[in-house]
């Protein structure tokens, strides 16, 4: 039975294959993925041991607040002379102290920041001193003294230094010109992960970062014979409680775990679109499988009268998948390794540079990859093995048996309507439930995802005629457009042919009413073919649409938000958005000296531990009223002008929930251990899209008095005259200093925060672009089955008549109309998700991505051309007299 | 092709006198060297418009070689066919098929009706196709000679056997070919629909004045062909002109040994 399976596999090559794809797509999606995290990881991890490899101990500030949108702790400072108290601990050999920054930008020889593709611009203190502690060597140069730097190799190329040279350091404030005194290396790498380096000696790197008498660190080397546990255990009884103190090691794996957790976050977002990479695949799967066994009837009704058992059929059937299974699964599984290699180039060519360090390949890996292909392609052909055990004897002698309906086959329209209500019941749930996790919502999200496009993809088998009739004049009309817009392309082409001599036919644009005539019919005859592959096509379109829909959302939202909100007429924002700070706070004082401003406001962000959770605040300054306009339930605008020392302004929805009125008290925990006491000024009624404020906002004075590193995240401006050439030109000359800002008028303000949007945007869409490609494939597959079980029907009508092209064009204008199929079910479909996930989300309302969704209307078209071209091939190809006398 | 010469034979009689398809030596070998098969050796043959021609004989003699020949589907190794006038070995597949509408009919032995099509539809399918008008009086006399009007709405699941060769017989008169090739037609039949459809080709040539080719085991084509050419081993090995059933059976025992 095995030797028939195989010889079979190999005799339907071309089909074998072409399933297989469905799978090999997704399975490398899935290595890919754990390649790349599992690489990232790793580098991150040799990263933090080389760092901390001479460290025996490490003192940082004890961290009370975390950031949210990182999940990292927020460490605070501590004063200067705890140095001395772990010089004085008895088993430490020697200590460093040492400050260091996350937004320590250079600046290049062409006057703009050295950007990094959103990794940090690192600046610290180093002491070359001690060469234990020192992870950096020279290239060229020297070490700094006081007022010098050192940067690593990447950025002096990037911005054209040599050592010698002057070079712009920008920290909170103005930029400052410093000697560069040498250019080093981490390790044996130019950079770190992309990230810029800049070191000073200790008392510069505190100017810079205003962090006088104040450390970040301190690193103790044990003396010989003292265990790393042992000297932190010292330490420990001789700090106070406020630092925290650690092994090396320890501080190590502690930072590799925080990162990794991020990594792990990005890693689940991946695998999602694997899942549904491969959950489109098996639709492509189960509906091979079923035509196959379709045209095998008479086959396996031999073997039935041969004496094979419905048992032998089966098996014979599931082998036939398990081996399309595990040649795809270990296909996927190398892919996804090309995959990972080609991605990590990418991020090598945009400056994200890796450590040196081989791909990491874990057995979990190839365990997963393997074991997800394999499991799904047997699954998916667990229903047309059982049906081919159904195919009684007698059809072996009988000319077009059909297979016998199941037994559940009355039960299917009901039971798929309801496994759709099931569905749309787990969604609805999942959004609108209270008290569920993250983790909950996600999986009850997902499951009632894929029971609706189940049930719907089962429904639509019943549908499929009067949707194809509806659809199919929208596809002759899309692709007689489509042609007419690439005419000139064809006739250029039927010049080539004809100067090469041959006898191309003239392109023309009319569409062959009768071929499409045939192809509408031809879709209705199997109409589960017809809506397993549209349905295919479904998923990847409804995802495609309902991110489309979101993002239109936001945007709409925001820039309603920005409108309701903003009344001032040019908005200063840094430079590098994707970084992880603002603009110095000195910004501000530059600008509100041009002649023509009327009011200016910053806005700055920070975390803090409201009701004991680490909460965003922000924080205003200057003339807030001038520029700001929010709807007040409590206070007004002036309250923001006069909040004090310990004023604070909330929104309406926080205050509810916390019973909050006119002056209820309020506490805010700075990262550094200190309790604000504020008291509530003002309550206000954040607008769709969402305010500029957090959940508590505070005086400026206030925040910089008590948060570290303060920096503005935008300053806001009133100019007379509003934009204009002149204010502009003004607003850029008083910037000159600050690379890292910009004066933008309100429409590029609006426009460059929805800018922001765009990267994430790409990547959800290439990532569903896997599936769409998948579902692709499943309709070139229908389509070559199909022409091969038609074949001495094509045979006919060449013989009556039909041209080639006309063969083509009946092909192609089926796969038109299972393409129109899928697209529009799966554009309807978007669009329910997009509303029902839209409602659900604060701050914002639905909007219609009118554009997006057209296009997506004629990407359907394109599939279904492009999914032709290959079996319209070779229908147009069949030699007329054997496909006349083909069985 | 031109459309001169296609006019010239509208006229009854001209058909009726004329040879409507005109095949000068032809050979066909498949395969190459030692293993070649010869499945023609210098066949010669005039197809007389407004008769039908009879080609029998045994398996492997090459009866439906010449006939795909003749019609256009194969292409002969060496040798020249016209169909009305038109040398058509030497045309391109487009050509072919442009010919294949204007002149040339076909009846299969599995009738190769279009499933999804109503029986109306399958008849004037090769019209459409060649984006031509339906001729209504000529559509109601072809569905009347061949006693299928009122079935037109049925699907050919819906139909029998015998049914279904009759709405292929009027898919093959609708376009009024030159020429209509006939291949095992009463193959897939039982004996009496069998000869219903045989005398419906008989009328067709009687009446219609249509050309037709006709390869076939059946001996009781006697009784209607005009002609009937025996084929053995790639060559015409007899011809009977207006014959008998006995006599054709006597010419089978002998070739067929």
């Amino acid at each position: 039975m095995i030797r028939i399976t195989l010889r079979g596999l190999l005799t339907r090559k071309l089909r074998s294959s072409l399933t297989a794809i469905a799978i090999v797509l997704g399975v490398a999606m899935i290595s890919g993925t754990y390649v790349l995290t599992d690489t990232i990881n790793g580098s991150f991890s040799s990263l933090y041991k080389e760092i901390y490899k001479g460290t025996d101990a490490y003192v940082t500030g004890r961290s009370v607040v975390k950031n949210n949108m990182s999940g990292m702790d927020i460490a605070p400072s501590f004063q200067q002379s705890l140095v001395g108290r772990v010089s004085s601990v008895r088993d430490v050999k020697v200590a460093v102290g040492s400050v260091g920054s996350a937004s320590c930008s250079i600046v290049g020889k062409n006057g703009k920041v050295i950007s990094t593709g959103g990794a940090p611009n690192l600046g610290f203190s180093i002491d070359p001193s001690v060469s234990q502690l020192n992870t950096l060597s020279l290239v060229s140069g020297s070490w700094p003294k006081a007022g010098e730097v050192v940067i690593d190799q990447s950025a002096a190329d990037k911005g054209g230094y040599k050592a010698g040279d002057i070079v712009g350091i920008l920290t909170n404030g103005p930029v400052r010109k410093v000697r560069l005194s040498g250019i080093v290396k981490f390790g044996s790498s130019n950079g770190i992960l992309g990230a810029t380096l800049a070191g000073f000696d200790l008392a510069t790197a505190q100017r810079l970062f205003d962090r006088q008498g104040k450390l970040d660190s301190i690193q103790a080397i044990a003396k010989l014979g003292v265990s790393p546990a042992r000297l932190v255990k010292e330490l420990r009884s001789a700090l106070p409680k406020s630092v925290t103190v650690r092994t090396g090691a320890q501080e190590a794996s502690k930072a590799t775990a925080d990162t990794s957790k991020q990594i792990s976050a990005f890693q689940y977002f991946l695998l999602a679109f694997a899942g549904i990479a491969l959950f489109v695949g098996s639709f492509v799967i189960i509906n091979t499988l079923s035509i196959t066994v379709a045209q095998r009837t008479r086959e396996f009704a031999t073997l039935r009268t041969l004496g094979g058992s419905r048992a032998q059929v089966m098996v014979s059937i599931l082998t036939e998948a398990a081996i399309v299974g595990v040649v795809a699964s270990i296909t996927g599984l190398l892919l996804g390794f090309g995959l990972a290699i080609g991605l990590m180039r990418l991020f090598q060519s945009l400056g994200l540079e890796l450590p040196k360090n081989a791909m990491v390949i874990e057995p979990r890996t190839v365990i997963v990859s393997l074991a997800v292909g394999i499991i799904v392609t047997l699954i998916a052909s667990a229903r047309p093995a059982l049906r081919a055990t159904r195919v009684p004897p007698i059809a072996a002698v009988r000319e077009g048996a059909v297979l016998p309906p199941s037994r559940f086959h009355r039960f299917r329209t009901p039971g798929s309507l309801a496994l759709t209500a099931l569905g749309f019941l787990l969604l609805m749930l999942g959004l609108f439930a209270h008290g569920l996790t993250t983790k909950e919502i996600l999986l009850t999200l997902g499951g009632g995802a894929v029971f609706i496009f189940i049930g719907v993809s089962l429904v639509i088998a019943r549908v499929v005629k009067p949707i194809a009739r509806a659809v199919s004049p929208l596809g002759t009309l899309a692709v007689t457009l489509l042609s007419v817009v690439v005419w000139p392309l064809s006739v250029l082409s039927w010049l080539v042919k004809l100067a090469l001599l041959r006898r191309p036919e003239f392109p023309g644009v009319i569409p062959d009413r009768v071929m499409n005539h045939l192809a509408l019919q031809n879709s209705g005859r199997n109409p589960e073919r017809t809506a397993s592959s549209a349905a295919a096509l479904m998923i990847g379109l409804a995802l495609v649409t309902l991110v489309s829909v979101l993002a239109a959302s936001l945007i709409g939202s925001f820039k309603g938000a920005v409108d309701a909100i903003f009344t001032g007429s040019y908005a200063i924002t840094p430079v590098n958005q994707s970084s992880v700070t603002g603009m110095p706070v000195a910004v501000s004082n530059a600008v509100a000296k041009v002649p023509g401003v009327e009011a200016i406001s910053s806005v700055r962000a920070g975390f803090g531990l409201v009701y004991g959770k680490s909460d965003m605040v922000n924080a205003v300054d200057g003339q807030p009223s001038q520029v700001f306009r929010l709807d007040w339930k409590v206070g007004s605008e002036k309250t923001l002008d006069s909040l004090g020392s310990n004023g604070a302004i909330v929104p309406e929805r926080f205050a509810d929930k916390h019973h909050l009125r006119l002056n209820s008290p309020l506490t805010v925990v700075t990262p550094s251990g200190k309790t604000l006491d504020l008291s509530v000024k003002g309550i206000f009624k954040p607008p769709t899209g969402g305010s500029a404020f957090g959940d508590v906002t505070f005086s400026a004075r206030t925040f910089d008095a008590n948060f570290q590193d303060p920096s503005s995240m935008y300053t806001l401006l009133k100019m007379k005259g509003g934009a204009t050439a002149a204010n502009s030109t003004a607003l850029d000359k008083a910037l000159a200093g600050f690379p890292n800002a910009q004066a933008q008028t309100r429409q590029q303000f609006v426009n460059s925060q929805i800018a922001q949007l765009n990267p994430i945007l790409m990547v959800l869409y290439v990532l569903l672009a896997f599936s769409v490609l998948i579902s692709v494939v499943g309709i070139i597959v229908m389509l070559v089955l199909t022409v091969y079980e038609r074949t001495r029907e094509l045979g006919m009508l060449r013989a009556i008549g039909v041209t080639q092209r006309q063969t083509r064009r009946m092909i192609r204008h089926e796969a038109v109309i299972t393409a129109l199929i899928g697209g529009a079910l799966g554009i309807g479909l978007g669009l329910v998700f997009g509303v029902l996930l839209v409602s659900r989300m604060p701050y914002v309302s639905f909007s219609l991505p009118t554009g997006q969704l057209i296009l997506c209307g004629i990407a359907a078209v394109i599939i279904g051309i492009v999914a032709a071209i290959f079996p319209a091939r070779r229908a147009a190809r069949l030699n007329v007299l054997e496909a006349l006398q083909y069985e | 092709m031109s459309t001169e010469v296609s006019k010239t034979f509208e006229n009854e009689s001209a058909k009726r006198d004329g040879i409507a398809v005109h095949a000068v030596d032809i050979t066909r070998c498949y395969g190459e060297g030692d293993t070649a098969v010869h499945a023609l050796r210098g066949v010669s043959v005039d197809v007389p418009a407004g008769r039908l021609t009879a080609v029998m004989g045994p398996s492997g003699s090459g009866k439906s070689t010449l006939m795909h020949i003749l019609a256009g589907l194969d292409k002969p190794s060496s040798g020249t066919v016209e169909i009305e006038g038109t040398e058509i070995t030497s045309l391109d597949d487009t050509a072919l098929t442009k010919l294949r509408r204007k002149h040339v009919g076909f009846i299969f032995q599995f009738f190769n009706l279009l499933p999804m099509l109503t029986a109306r539809e399958n008849i004037v399918l090769p019209l459409e196709i060649a984006g031509e008008k339906v001729d209504p009086d000529w559509f109601d006399e072809v569905v009347t000679k061949v006693h299928i009007s009122k079935r037109l709405k049925h699907r050919p699941a819906q139909l029998s056997g015998g049914q279904q060769q009759r709405v292929a017989v009027a898919r093959a008169l609708i376009t009024r070919p030159t020429v209509l090739f006939a291949d095992e037609p009463t193959g897939n039949l039982d004996s009496r629909t069998g000869g219903e459809i045989l005398e419906l080709l008989h009328d067709s040539v009687e009446t219609l004045g249509q050309t037709i080719v006709m390869v076939t085991h059946d001996a009781r084509v006697a009784t209607i062909a005009d002609r009937v050419l025996f084929l053995g081993d790639g060559e015409i090995v007899r011809e009977l002109p207006e014959t008998t059933p006995e006599e054709i059976q006597k010419a089978i025992q002998e070739i067929g040994r």
